[in-house]
């Protein structure tokens, strides 16, 4: 991949990172952590990856994307935002009353959310569900969904591994966000959820480990993930949960909690952006 | 009475009948095909039919992604299972978002029998009914049954019916006008009226014969469709008969007892009689012993009559 557009995915996730700290900090609440851990994988998908056109959002035969991990939802909207589905301004209504853009994604409240998730384990099960639907009516567009490290502690979650690789579905490619962090501390202390790539293996999946956070990386595991045949693809996207703020980063009690004034203006400005 | 049919027997003739007109029609199990009458479809429409094996909870999450794909989805499993185990996902994936699924449960209630307390489940309905658009059937024979899933798979939205693992009456012909969210009145009374449904109606017609005796002049209904609840009938019988009797094969608290008074106390308050299951578990034993023992048969119908009368 040249330079120049690894620069051009780069300026569009920092961008993201940027609405989202702005949109929690407005909203007073909200899960900053897990977005911005997020961020490059989801910038990949929308800017490079996925069939799906802005104007014409329910497009027949598009590609869909459901965001397991509901609570990075704020990285879900600011992508789309980015990507054209609806103004950077809007999202900032996030978390108010009346708002479409709610705490945890509605999909018949926003353009271009495929699935209304929020409870751990069902968005990936869900997408487990529109795969099946996509082989059953011959259509060659894919189905993505982005999980938490932590959400893998959800027993559904291998439910729906298990029948996404019994029913042969190379239409389906979920991502992990693997940023170690969840609401009480590491993974590690709180329930081991390693070897990740090795448990995905065991259930039948074609496995790539990358670094989240580098786009030539994502999009190799992209390709990878669509060239395999007969089987799903889990990438498994090592990342830091609070990416791109320093005072954020690797810091589990960033997860559910808004930055105040000045730290989101030290934040957004840390991120190049005007606050 | 007439022959007997299981309610599951009656959802798995309709899935191949419907699944032959309608290419759309896509049904899910949980590795109780053989249970819930499911097989025929699997047999007759391989490609539509998918095992979630014992995974309840992934069941009806691709449940929800096929329909959210534009499928029609019928999900089946153990009632118990279907509505406890996976209640959740039916709330979050299945409610919230209005998807067009049709969770056919079967195997509820008491008349599971031998199996126990862990598969009879007299919690259903209650947890069902508490989600917002969520449309609650249970038929009481093979007929209403089928008549009644036809319009649940022809209307949009999600569903949940209620169906039995026991042979019962067959109670109605194919002929019977049974309206999705309407009561159907099966006999007129004006001195009480028994709101009923799945296996109680039959019993609540017997009941009726046996007050109509002793010069007690009952009115009958089948609320066949919990939610939305007809609440016209209801506030008629209570204006009419000034006194109801509601029975289940479901726990008193959260089902069609308390869906009859919800209504009542609002509108037009008369005392109530619940004949169903009273606040315990079951156990293992054979269905009309345990109809018997928990208190859920004619005879307890007519007890519940003759106190409020």
């Amino acid at each position: 991949m040249i330079r120049e557009k690894i620069e051009y995915y780069e300026k569009i996730a920092q961008s993201v990172r940027i609405d989202v700290i702005k949109a929690v900090y407005n909203a007073g609440s909200g899960h900053p952590g897990g977005s911005l851990s997020a961020a490059d994988l989801l910038t990949a998908l929308y800017f490079g990856e996925m069939n799906i056109d802005p104007e014409n959002p329910d497009m027949e035969g598009r590609d869909k994307f459901v965001l397991s991990k509901g609570h990075a939802v704020p990285g879900q909207y600011a992508v789309l935002a980015e990507r054209g589905y609806y103004p950077v301004e809007d999202m900032m209504s996030l978390r108010k009353l009346g708002s479409p853009f709610q705490g945890h994604g509605n999909c018949h409240k926003v353009s271009g959310i495929e699935m209304s998730t929020g409870s751990l384990g069902q968005g990936v099960s869900v997408a487990v569900g529109m795969a099946i639907a996509n082989k059953l009516d011959k259509s060659d567009s894919r189905i993505y969904t982005l999980l938490g490290d932590g959400e893998l502690q959800e027993g559904l979650v291998w439910e729906a591994a298990m029948a996404a690789s019994h029913n042969k579905l190379d239409n389906f490619c979920a991502m992990i966000d693997w940023n170690g962090l969840q609401i009480d501390g590491k993974n590690e202390d709180v329930m081991r959820v390693a070897p990740i790539a090795e448990k995905f293996e065991a259930f039948g999946f074609h496995t790539v480990e990358i670094d989240g956070h580098n786009f030539e990386e994502i999009f190799g595991a992209l390709d990878e993930a669509r060239a395999t045949k007969g089987r799903p693809t889990a990438i498994i996207a090592k990342t830091i949960k609070g990416k791109g703020v320093s005072f954020m980063e690797d810091r589990a009690g960033w997860h559910g909690k808004a930055p105040d004034m000045k730290q989101a203006k030290e934040a957004v400005e840390e991120l190049g952006g005007e606050w | 009475m007439a022959n007997k049919v299981a309610t599951r027997e009656a959802y798995g003739e309709f899935l191949v009948t419907e699944g032959a007109v309608n290419e759309n029609l896509v049904v899910l199990d949980a590795d109780l095909s053989g249970s819930t009458k499911t097989n025929g479809f699997a047999k007759a429409f391989p490609d539509r039919f998918f095992n979630a094996g014992i995974a309840e909870q992934n069941l009806i999450g691709m449940a929800t992604g096929l329909a959210m794909s534009g499928k029609t989805v019928c999900a089946s499993t153990f009632a118990m299972f279907a509505s406890g185990r996976a209640f959740e996902i039916i709330r979050n994936s299945v409610g919230y978002t209005g998807a067009n699924v049709k969770v056919c449960a079967t195997h509820a209630g008491i008349t599971v029998g031998e199996d126990g307390a862990s598969h009879q489940t007299f919690e259903d309905i209650a947890l069902m009914r508490t989600i917002p658009g969520m449309t609650v059937v249970s038929p009481c024979d093979s007929e209403s049954a089928k008549l009644l899933l036809k319009q649940v798979v022809d209307m949009n939205g999600p569903a949940y019916v209620r169906l039995g693992r026991a042979a019962v009456p067959v109670f109605y012909d194919e002929t019977a006008k049974l309206e999705l969210g309407k009561g159907h009145q099966l006999r007129p009374g004006k001195d009480i009226t028994v709101i009923a449904n799945g296996i109680m109606v039959p019993s609540a017609m017997e009941a009726a014969s046996e007050m109509a005796e002793q010069g007690i002049d009952v009115r009958v209904i089948d609320m066949h469709t919990i939610k939305p609840i007809d609440e016209e009938i209801i506030i008629k019988a209570a204006k009419e008969t000034g006194k109801i009797v509601t029975a289940e094969e479901h726990s008193v608290i959260g089902g069609l007892g308390s869906a009859v008074s919800e209504v009542v106390t609002r509108e037009y308050p008369v005392k109530i009689k619940m004949v169903g299951q009273h606040d315990t578990f079951g156990e293992s034993g054979k269905p009309d012993e345990l109809r018997e023992k928990y208190g859920m048969t004619a005879k307890d119908i007519v007890k519940a009559v003759k106190e409020l009368y």
